[in-house]
């Protein structure tokens, strides 16, 4: 009844309706009308023309941000430093984006790789502390995520501009802004990053699926000894695979420079598009297409959320405990496949 | 003179930073050598904040100046519970411990704001009316340099956050109740062989550091925050995760780390008035703990061993 290949496809569906009972459940509780709440929620994502463009908006960066995720965990390397990658790759693309006046089809692909490279080299060091010295990738992470925020500040407020709280607005020549998209949308903040985004799922299924490095760095994540045996370089494979990572994390901080915002402001705390991205990518179960159909699905409660309080009087910090609920049910998958199990037994 | 006027001042803000550090630093400790990561440090911290501000607002008219601390005891109590989450899901659905910590994060703030909203009908608590006060230690801070440093001007939290880590080490190594916990970290199935309960064991372990995770994160909503807020909790938890880490998963390793990132944490505020300090841009300050923690563990400060079978769900049975 239940064949291995349909139980991965279930758990995160599982998880899923589990995660939205869970939340219906707590509205109960709180006295809310839980058909009032996800009727706001969808309308919120979906009600009119706006509403959509904000919600592509909103999945642009949680797509990137969970292949850099999903690519690194392919690969046995838990990537919390997404965070701080799109830092950095934000900074980086804003920086050329504000210092040059070039041709956009000069300006626009440099900022983007800007971006890519300096999440590149975020990534890097994790890797190769890993790779050389055997140092756990969460914690080094962790601490860049940290380094990342602190040192993105000051070069804003010291190094882009004079003690401001802000970066001047990039030149028109590097951003991904586009007029008709958000003529039709009504002034939405929806660009064209999405098609980037979308390239790079695309992308990242064919480094994966269809090259000799692929095989090589999703070996290195099944078992690293027989990979060691088979003669792969485990250490290059696990820097590749964080710089791949961090490449991707990067991308979507230039989704936010050059798109969203055009602008990258001092920040208090982390912009959550990191860790939101390992729920994305967990859900996703690390493929390509599981990731865009799971950042489509966070995007849309993150963005229909924020129509919750007015129009059913939710707060919107519900969603942020759906999130967190299904992220623990896909952790705990081993429940739901023993459940599973279980009913497959009883079946026969 | 003016050297230990100034020593005096920074050693007294560092002991305020430090302070909660070194609660959840030690609740880490106990967590990580029962073999269960904890990356949820920092939501059992904000659950602790959030609890403690909620329970001081409502009861400050009962307790009077009693507050902070019976406040401090619910978000102990509440903290612990909500780490059972991290259990169950780390040890018994065998869960990545790593997933379930951010999970539990992303838990713990989502909770707080959603009740907050729901309570107080904005995105902040009020400030509280009865926070913990500095004080001087009697007869002690009568002590010539000594007296002024170490008893005069600190919270009694300090006090007790350094006699915690004592004990913390009483009974890490020197009780059988200790000697279990950490075999359950290093080597579960010997353990297991000789009659420990290694569940049983590790849903301690993760209780333990939910309620120091939760007195950490009261402390330092009712020392330094004084209401609950998204930012009240802003990293802290990582940082004691760094602690840990730093400290070689020993309690007084841990303790030393704390107190050194909270050096760190009022260096980066302080040094604007040190004459040394004033050319270095505060930024240094503020990655300092964060960059050593990576040298510490890139082997440059000697290297840190982890509990053999940290992260590794435990099958019985299992080989």
């Amino acid at each position: 009844m239940f064949s291995n290949r349909m139980i991965n496809i279930l758990i995160p569906v599982l998880s899923v309706i589990l995660g939205l009972v869970a939340g219906a459940v707590i509205m109960l509780v709180f006295g809310y009308n839980p058909l009032d709440g996800f009727a706001a929620l969808w309308k919120g994502a979906f009600g009119d023309s706006y509403f959509f463009g904000e919600t592509i908006r909103q999945v642009t960066p949680y797509i990137l941000s969970g292949l850099a995720v999903a690519f690194a965990l392919r690969s046995g390397l838990l990537n919390i430093g997404v965070e701080g990658q799109v830092f950095v790759g934000w900074l980086a693309s804003v920086w050329i984006g504000i210092s040059f006046e070039l041709p956009m089809v000069v300006h626009l692909p440099l900022a983007i790789t800007a971006a890519a490279f300096a999440g590149a080299a975020w990534g890097f060091i994790p890797g190769l502390l890993k790779a050389k010295l055997g140092v756990h990738e969460v914690i080094v992470t962790i601490m860049m995520n940290y380094i990342a925020l602190y040192v993105s500040n000051a070069v804003i407020r010291s190094l882009l501009t004079d003690g401001a709280d802000r970066t001047e607005n990039i030149a028109a020549t590097a951003s991904l802004k586009s007029e008709w998209l958000a003529e039709m949308t009504f002034y939405s903040r929806i660009h064209y990053g999405f098609i980037i985004a979308i390239a790079m799922a695309v992308v990242m299924w064919f480094i994966l699926n269809r090259t000799t490095k692929g095989f090589e760095l999703r070996a290195v994540g099944f078992n690293q000894h027989a990979s060691n045996y088979a003669g792969m370089n485990v250490g290059r494979n696990i820097i590749t695979a964080m710089v791949i990572s961090g490449a991707f994390a990067g991308l979507a901080g230039a989704m936010e420079g050059l798109g969203t915002f055009g602008f990258m402001s001092i920040k208090s705390g982390f912009t959550n598009i990191g860790f939101d991205g390992i729920a994305v990518a967990l859900l996703g179960a690390n493929t390509a297409v599981g990731v865009v159909l799971a950042a489509f699905l966070f995007g849309i409660l993150k963005i229909g959320a924020l129509n919750m309080p007015t129009e059913a009087g939710v707060p919107t910090e519900l969603v942020e405990i759906i999130i967190a609920l299904i992220i623990f049910f896909v952790a705990s998958s081993y429940m739901i496949r023993w459940v599973l199990l279980r009913f497959k037994k009883e079946g026969k | 003179m003016e050297f230990l006027e100034v020593f005096s001042r920074i050693l007294g803000s560092a002991v305020i930073f430090a302070t909660p550090l070194i609660f959840t630093a030690l609740g880490g400790v106990f967590s990580e050598r029962s073999g269960v990561i904890n990356i949820g440090l920092e939501g059992l911290m904000i659950m602790g904040a959030f609890v403690g501000i909620v329970f001081n607002l409502t009861f400050h008219t009962v307790f009077g100046a009693a507050t902070p601390w019976i406040s401090m005891l619910a978000a102990v109590i509440v903290s612990a519970l909500f780490s059972l989450v991290h259990a169950a899901a780390s040890i018994t659905f065998r869960a990545d411990q790593v997933v379930s910590g951010v999970a539990i994060n992303f838990l713990a703030l989502g909770i707080g704001l959603f009740l907050t909203k729901q309570w107080y009908d904005k995105g902040q608590t009020d400030f509280i009316k009865q926070p913990f006060y500095s004080s001087d230690v009697p007869v002690l801070n009568n002590i010539p340099i000594v007296g002024e440093m170490l008893f005069s001007g600190w919270y009694w939290t300090s006090y007790l956050a350094i006699a915690m880590a004592f004990a913390a080490w009483f009974v890490l190594y020197k009780t059988p109740f200790g000697l279990r916990l950490r075999s359950v970290g290093e080597h579960p199935m010997a353990a297991d062989t000789n009659g420990i309960h290694v569940y049983r064991m590790r849903y301690i372990g993760v209780m333990i550091s939910g309620a120091l995770g939760g007195l950490g994160g009261s402390v330092y909503a009712m020392t330094v925050a004084l209401n609950f807020s998204h930012g009240t909790i802003l990293g802290q938890g990582f940082i004691s995760l760094a602690a840990v880490i730093f400290g070689k998963w020993h309690p007084l390793g841990a303790l030393g780390a704390a107190i050194f990132f909270g050096f760190a944490q009022s260096l980066s505020i302080v040094s604007s008035d040190i004459a040394f300090l004033e050319d270095v841009p505060s930024v240094f300050m503020l990655i300092a703990p964060y960059v050593l923690t990576i040298l510490a563990l890139a082997g440059f400060i000697g290297r840190a061993e982890a509990p053999k079978s940290l992260g590794e769900a435990y099958i019985k049975g299992n080989r």
